[in-house]
């Protein structure tokens, strides 16, 4: 599936909700079942900056796709990195850095792009995007 | 809910329909704003003062010889008399008009560069406001002084036994905060200036989450300095004071130069305005001074008592309601405190419980409250920060505690 695609879907699972209690639950539930970082990553290097959570993300290339695995100590920002997680991982850097992000809006959960946001969604979309790049290089 | 005991003299819905902002609706649900501590709301009467200056008197100020500037003028210096009558200074010209508390803070610590040695020791309080350690840092990494925390103990009081080990000829400095924001401990100021003065050590007070609540006499007290924010007190943001004994003052070395501190400029030397305006230099926030002037009428017009009284009974029904809520600690259970409590639930992080609870309207701080050594003495990453104002109402705390239950159901 292409990032286009997997946006697609997430928009898909989020119109189902009627009101933002159901949206965070479903965001809890998924932040439940995110596949959970090595703990040997989990170190200071891969702390996302800008986010009062802890935020760790790893990037690793498999063949020509970059992988993330990610935690965070804090279950919404956990769902909302599973959700950025599904739409870019498993994908070429190239279309990673690509990408737009419009589809967080599209599923109501804008509040959390304002730079002042506490969780950082921004610094870890740009986070996601710099390995990309790094891995590019790489590829190159 | 439970039983309220509201106090029948308190006229809180009254003081609300000065508060145009607590009439809104946030994400569909009525506005429930607990984050006092973090910046009071602004009544009609400061918005009037405000428009009123920029409709009818908006001029610079101390210069012009017209009318508009005049009048200017004469607004921003009664409301200079306003602050030094309500803390009671001896003199008009003690009160230094800043941008805020950090302005004041770091104005006495630049001053305290030229008056430090290497050997000599400030002494800072273990539960300060990042703005209140690191230009502590800053100067002694100037002057080769030595910086000295006092500690504090779990319920998030000063130890009073270790400042007195603490103290010493080699102290210069003491700072300490009035009222701590992120555990609303009341710090025993009154025996901390008497006996640093007792070595001859200055004090400067850190009285933003103080002046809200209490009414500081600084002569009382004997203070050497005391800073303040307009904003935690209904007043504008970007405006403050420090209080500044006059012969410390004059002791101190101007901070910034530039227009309003001078008295005379030549390329070969200038000689520097009297107090305050040698701490003064440029345009001031001249709306914003006087609008910090009816903050100060607007909360005297209520009165400090009352309001302390009032708030008290809001703290006491809180504390009480949120203890009731299954794996609730909190932190910061000082025998006096202002009505600011900070919390966590067992298991929950604190940024979640504070996301949902927005959801739901109500506003409060989460995080490590720019107080992380506080944090680090507790070993939390941080804290829910509920903080009470006197237009907040037991209904809202009613409504606090309903959504509190509802994120934690959510987490769990």
């Amino acid at each position: 599936m292409t990032i286009q695609e997997k946006q697609q879907e997430v928009i898909d699972e989020f119109s189902m909700f009627d009101d933002w209690m159901q949206r965070y639950e479903y965001m809890i539930e998924l932040g439940k079942s995110l596949p959970l970082i090595d703990e040997k990553y989990k170190i200071d290097e891969n702390l996302i900056k800008g986010c009062q959570s802890k935020v760790w993300v790893h990037a690793e290339l498999e063949g020509n796709k970059l992988a993330f695995t990610a935690d965070s100590d804090a279950i919404i920002t956990k769902g909302i990195v599973a959700i950025l997680i599904r739409v870019f991982s498993e994908q070429h850097p190239s279309e990673i850095i690509e990408a737009d992000t419009k589809f967080i809006d599209e599923i109501g959960l804008k509040e959390h792009l304002s730079p002042t946001r506490a969780n950082g969604l921004v610094s870890m979309i740009k986070q996601l995007k710099m390995y990309a790049l790094a891995y590019q290089t790489q590829l190159n | 809910m439970s039983q309220q005991t509201q106090t029948n003299t308190f006229e809180v819905e009254k003081i609300r329909k000065d508060f145009p902002i607590l009439n809104r609706k946030v994400n569909g649900y009525p506005l429930v704003y607990f984050d006092n501590a973090a910046t009071a709301q602004t009544p009609k009467q400061v918005m009037d003062a405000i428009v009123d200056y920029y409709s009818n008197y908006n001029a610079n100020i101390h210069r012009g010889v017209h009318s508009l500037s005049q009048e200017a003028t004469d607004k921003y210096e009664q409301a200079r008399i306003k602050i030094q009558k309500h803390f009671n200074a001896e003199k008009a010209h003690e009160i230094i008009f800043t941008s805020g508390t950090t302005h004041g803070i770091n104005l006495v610590a630049s001053g305290f560069s030229s008056i430090l040695k290497e050997g000599d020791e400030i002494l800072v309080s273990a539960m300060e406001h990042h703005s209140n350690i690191v230009p502590w840092q800053m100067l002694c990494e100037k002057t080769g002084a030595k910086l000295k925390v006092i500690p504090m103990d779990q319920k998030g009081e000063l130890v009073y036994s270790e400042f007195e080990k603490l103290i010493s000829s080699n102290t210069k400095l003491v700072f300490l905060n009035h009222v701590s924001n992120a555990l609303g401990t009341v710090n025993p100021i009154k025996s901390v200036i008497e006996k640093a003065h007792s070595v001859d050590a200055a004090v400067l007070i850190d009285g933003a989450q103080a002046a809200p609540h209490i009414k500081a006499d600084v002569q009382a007290l004997d203070m050497d300095f005391y800073v303040v924010s307009a904003h935690k007190m209904c007043g504008p943001t970007g405006v403050g004071i420090l209080y500044g004994k006059e012969a410390w003052l004059e002791k101190l070395p101007p901070y910034q130069g530039g227009g309003e501190m001078i008295a005379t400029v030549s390329f070969e030397k200038t000689t520097y305005a009297g107090l305050p305006h040698k701490f003064e230099a440029g345009t001031p926030n001249i709306c914003g001074g006087i609008a910090f002037g009816a903050a100060i009428d607007y909360m005297n017009a209520i009165g400090f008592d009352e309001i302390a009284a009032y708030e008290h009974e809001l703290l006491e029904y809180a504390t009480n309601e949120l203890k009731k809520i299954d794996g609730v600690k909190i932190y910061g259970e000082a025998a006096e405190k202002t009505a600011v409590i900070s919390f966590n639930i067992e298991g929950l992080h604190p940024y979640d419980i504070g996301t949902l609870m927005d959801k739901m309207g109500i506003a409060v701080r989460t995080g490590h409250h720019c107080a992380q050594p506080v944090m680090d003495f507790f070993k939390i990453p941080g804290t829910v920060r509920a903080s009470f104002s006197f237009y907040n109402t037991f209904h809202e705390i009613d409504l606090f505690i309903d959504a509190l239950k509802k994120a934690k159901m959510m987490l769990q």
